[in-house]
């Protein structure tokens, strides 16, 4: 069974929709028991670090997800409340990965959000088996996780980021594979199969 | 480098999408989720979805529908028609849709976009800007499908909707909509220039010269089109291949 953790940041509904069609059974749970059990755990959503943040702590639950043993992905702010710092609104993360979440500035040709489209390369990991390097999939966010030593994935926009990361158990992607086609579908089939 | 999207625009009423669309291979060609899937794998980027419907019980069609799409599709789908209040930007939220569409409600009551950005985040919320020139050569918006004029410049317009908290701008210039004799590509160079946030062109593609222009001359992030896809005279892909040897960068 997939735990998927309902924290209240807003909707889960896509990410449902994409265990659904992939055939897998979920829970959408911020059950303490049912969380611990799970042979995976999906931490999604959307909002601010700051609000998410919050929001773990206030479900109780930063804790029970440093101590899961089983594979654990994060999903856009759920990879980035994963890091250790966030400069949206100045947050103290989870510090499962050793990234700083940092801001994009607008440039020319670099705009903020970075939405859309986007390779990923320096595939790393089994979460990426029978991706091709430069891989399309789809990103919607304003901050970044520096380059780090957990990076299994980057993308550039402007500069380089990690479009995932992973240390022990702990997968993260700033890209939403529910999101992003077969490509998406396929990263998530991996994840499963971890 | 984000890749240029194409976004083809399916206009649905009482749950099904109107427009003369005629394809092979396809079993119900008025069936939104059938055709959505059609197009999410020919290489649409994104599609938008607008509700051309006019009741309060139609509406709650749409919203069905909406469901039936998130449930359905594996790419992104913005929702537009109608949205008039935060409740119904809650309710196709909930429904699964992942950006809508405001436009005549917007200008009416611009904290519409403040509130919909401060409750579900700026990705959520695209302002469409529909609009025409004057004859000293001033765009300025109209709402209702371009009947009614306004006093909004179309640049200020679209700078107070990216500081109110949009996501992404839509503008339709309604002097080349339905022509298909190509873009207003100056204007969407300005607007470009001028905004932080990414700019979809929309109406008056005739053919894939015209969408690379506004790429690389109108500096639009996004095309936005109906008919040269629902008519089957341009594939997405074939157009993506096009834009792909112009040196224009897509998602193949």
């Amino acid at each position: 069974m997939i735990a998927i953790i309902d924290y209240k940041t807003g909707n889960l509904r896509s990410v449902e929709n994409a265990l659904r069609r992939l055939g897998a059974e979920f829970r959408v749970t911020a059950d303490e028991h049912t969380i611990r059990l799970a042979d995976r755990v999906l931490l999604p959503g959307v909002g601010s670090a700051g609000e998410a943040m919050e929001n773990l702590r206030r479900a109780g639950l930063p804790q029970i997800i440093r101590d899961l043993r089983r594979p654990v992905l994060g999903i856009c702010i759920g990879m980035q409340v994963m890091c250790r710092h966030s400069e949206e609104d100045d947050t103290e993360c989870l510090g499962l990965f050793d990234a700083r979440v940092r801001r994009f500035h607008p440039s020319p040709g670099v705009k903020v959000p970075h939405m859309g489209w986007n390779r990923i390369g320096n595939l790393e990991t089994r979460l990426f088996e029978n991706i091709p390097g430069g891989s399309y999939v789809y990103f919607v966010h304003s901050y970044y996780p520096a380059l780090c030593p957990d990076t299994i994935a980057t993308a550039r926009h402007g500069e380089l980021f990690s479009a995932a990361l992973k240390y022990e158990n702990f997968y993260g992607t700033q890209f939403h594979p529910e999101k992003s086609g077969d490509t998406g579908e396929q990263i998530l089939k991996n994840f499963l199969e971890l | 480098m984000v890749a240029k999207r194409i976004i083809p625009c399916l206009d649905v009423k009482d749950g099904r999408t109107v427009k003369g669309v005629r394809f092979t291979g396809l079993t119900d060609v008025g069936d939104a989720v059938e055709l959505g899937r059609f197009y999410a794998l020919n290489g649409a980027d994104e599609l938008v979805y607008l509700d051309i419907s006019a009741s309060g019980e139609e509406r709650t069609t749409f919203t069905r529908l909406v469901e039936r799409i998130a449930d359905g599709i594996n790419i992104p789908f913005t929702v537009g028609g109608g949205i008039a209040t935060p409740d119904d930007a809650a309710r196709l939220l909930d429904a699964g849709a992942d950006k809508i569409t405001v436009n005549s409600a917007a200008i009416r009551t611009p904290e519409l976009i403040d509130h919909i950005a401060r409750r579900y985040g700026s990705q959520f919320i695209v302002v469409a800007i529909d609009a025409r020139r004057n004859e000293q050569g001033t765009w300025y918006a109209v709402t209702h499908g371009g009947t009614r004029a306004t006093d909004r410049e179309l640049l200020a317009w679209a700078t107070e909707a990216e500081e109110r908290g949009a996501g992404e701008i839509l503008f339709t210039s309604m002097d080349h909509d339905g022509t298909r004799g190509g873009y207003p590509c100056a204007t969407y160079a300005r607007l470009s220039e001028r905004l932080h946030i990414p700019v979809i062109a929309s109406g008056g593609a005739g053919n894939t010269d015209d969408i690379a222009e506004v790429f690389t001359i109108g500096g639009a992030d996004a095309a936005l089109a109906a008919s040269i896809f629902h008519y089957n005279d341009t594939t997405i892909a074939s157009l993506k291949r096009q834009l792909h040897a112009r040196g224009i960068e897509v998602r193949i």
